[in-house]
C-alpha cells in the first residue's frame, strides 16, 4: 500500500510521515504504542499539528481503501478544526475519485454535515438524504442520514 | 517512488506543532 504513487503524493502533500517498528524500534513502539492504545500492526495514526488523533486506520487495506482512509481522515480534521468548506471539499473528492471503497458512504453523510455546520441551512442534509436514495442504500451511513429525509 | 518514514517521532511531532502539519505516525512490522 506504502509505495502506491497516489499514497506517497497524499502522504507527501498532507503529513509529516513517521514510523516506529516493532522489533526494530522495539522501545518507540513501547512508548507510543502505549500513548496512543496501538496494540497491533499495521496501525496507522492520523494526528493533528498538536498530536492528537483524528483518525484509525487499523489492519491491511487494499491500495484504494487505504488511500480513502487516509483523505477522510484529513478531511476530518479540517471538520475538527471548524475548516468548513474545505472539509466539504475533502469528503467529496473522495466520494468522486474512489466511490466503491468503504470510506465513500461515511464521506458522502459528512460532506452534507459540514455546509451545514457552516449555514446551518439544513438543505445540505435533505439533499444528503436524497443522495443516500441512490447510492450506498444498504450502508449504515444511509441509515444515519434517512433521519434527514 | 517511497515515503521517507522518520523514526525521530519526538522530532516529528515538534515540527508538527511549529509547521502546523499532520503527522502520520505507522506502527509497522513489516520488513524493513
Amino acid at each position: 500500500m506504502w509505495p502506491d504513487p497516489r499514497v506517497v503524493k497524499f502522504v507527501g502533500d498532507n503529513f509529516l510521515p513517521a514510523r516506529v517498528h516493532v522489533k526494530d524500534d522495539a522501545a518507540l513502539f513501547q512508548k507510543y504504542g502505549d500513548m496512543y492504545s496501538a496494540q497491533w500492526t499495521p496501525t496507522v495514526l492520523e494526528l493533528d499539528s498538536d498530536g492528537v488523533e483524528r483518525h484509525r486506520i487499523e489492519g491491511f487495506l487494499p491500495n484504494d481503501d487505504f488511500l480513502a482512509q487516509l483523505m477522510l481522515g484529513r478531511a476530518q480534521m479540517s471538520f475538527a478544526a471548524g475548516e468548513w468548506d474545505d472539509a466539504e471539499r475533502r469528503f467529496r473528492e473522495i466520494v468522486d475519485k474512489l466511490p466503491d471503497t468503504d470510506a465513500a458512504p461515511e464521506a458522502l453523510y459528512w460532506a452534507g454535515v459540514a455546509p451545514y455546520k457552516k449555514t446551518h441551512d439544513p438543505s445540505s442534509l435533505k439533499k444528503t438524504a436524497t443522495a443516500f436514495k441512490d447510492r450506498y442504500k444498504e450502508s449504515s451511513w444511509a441509515k444515519k442520514a434517512s433521519i434527514w429525509a | 517512488m517511497e515515503i521517507t518514514f522518520r523514526h525521530d517521532v519526538d522530532a516529528v511531532l515538534s515540527e508538527g506543532r511549529q509547521q502546523h502539519k499532520p503527522i502520520l505516525l505507522d506502527f509497522s512490522a513489516a520488513p524493513m
